[in-house]
């Protein structure tokens, strides 16, 4: 399921389309920031087996058009785009891939670690760790996407 | 009327189900629908405080009124990235 800029699905991520869609010909911008998440083979003393990761496909989307437009409220001249992988998901390979371009670098680092936080607090995305000897649901934040102090915390962040 | 109600994650498993209908009074909201889902599958009813909720699938308050054939979420807290 995606749009032009976002998107969340089952299926291996490609930085390289992301990366496209911010900086593609004609769009001068002198800086490309990415990111990519990566599934860790170690959790909390456990070794991962893998990930399995679960969304809420179109409020995932809804909520992914939001972070968008907040980034471009605070950075107006950056352009971003970013996929969410979901279903099983193999120690290293990517599950989240972000593109953040802008014609200077401090504005697309900013714009790139404030989406990844606010998708780590707002993306109705679940992660579920498979290890040695088992399995949990992982759960970090509660998904309130008008919390202010949430807001301010990804911007601080993204401009640390 | 009915409404749809959508789990995830740790509650869709708690409950068995990742969808259910639901039937609530006329003028019901989000809470009303949790409460009346917490009466069918009362371990449910402890994640009360860490449930978010969405309506149509847009975020949604607890105090937000639903109606006939809304799709209603509830939420554990999320995990992607």
């Amino acid at each position: 399921m995606h749009d032009r800029l976002v998107g969340i699905g089952s299926g291996p991520l490609d930085l390289d389309e992301v990366v496209r869609q911010v900086s593609g010909a004609g769009a001068a911008h002198g800086a490309v920031v990415t990111f990519i998440g990566t599934v860790r083979g170690e959790n909390a003393g456990r070794r991962v087996l893998w990930l399995e990761y679960e969304a809420y496909d179109e409020l995932a989307l809804n909520a992914f058009r939001s972070i968008l437009k907040e980034a471009r409220q605070h950075w107006p001249t950056a352009r971003v785009a970013f996929r969410h992988r979901t279903g099983r998901v193999g120690l290293g390979e990517p599950s989240v891939v972000i593109a953040a371009a802008s014609p200077h670098r401090a504005e697309a680092f900013a714009a790139c670690r404030y989406v990844i936080e606010r998708i780590k607090q707002v993306a109705p995305v679940w992660k579920r760790e498979f290890f040695d000897g088992g399995d949990s649901w992982i759960e970090g934040a509660t998904a309130r996407p008008d919390d202010e102090g949430a807001r301010e915390e990804a911007f601080r962040r993204a401009c640390g | 009327m009915r409404v749809r109600v959508r789990l995830f994650a740790r509650l869709r498993e708690i409950a068995g189900s990742d969808e259910l209908p639901l039937d609530v009074p006329e003028g019901a909201t989000v809470e009303d629908v949790w409460e009346r889902l917490a009466a069918a599958h009362p371990s449910l009813a402890a994640h009360r405080r860490s449930v978010s909720a969405a309506l149509n699938a847009e975020f949604a308050r607890m105090h937000t009124r639903v109606g006939a054939g809304d799709e209603v979420a509830f939420l554990p807290p999320v995990s992607g990235g």
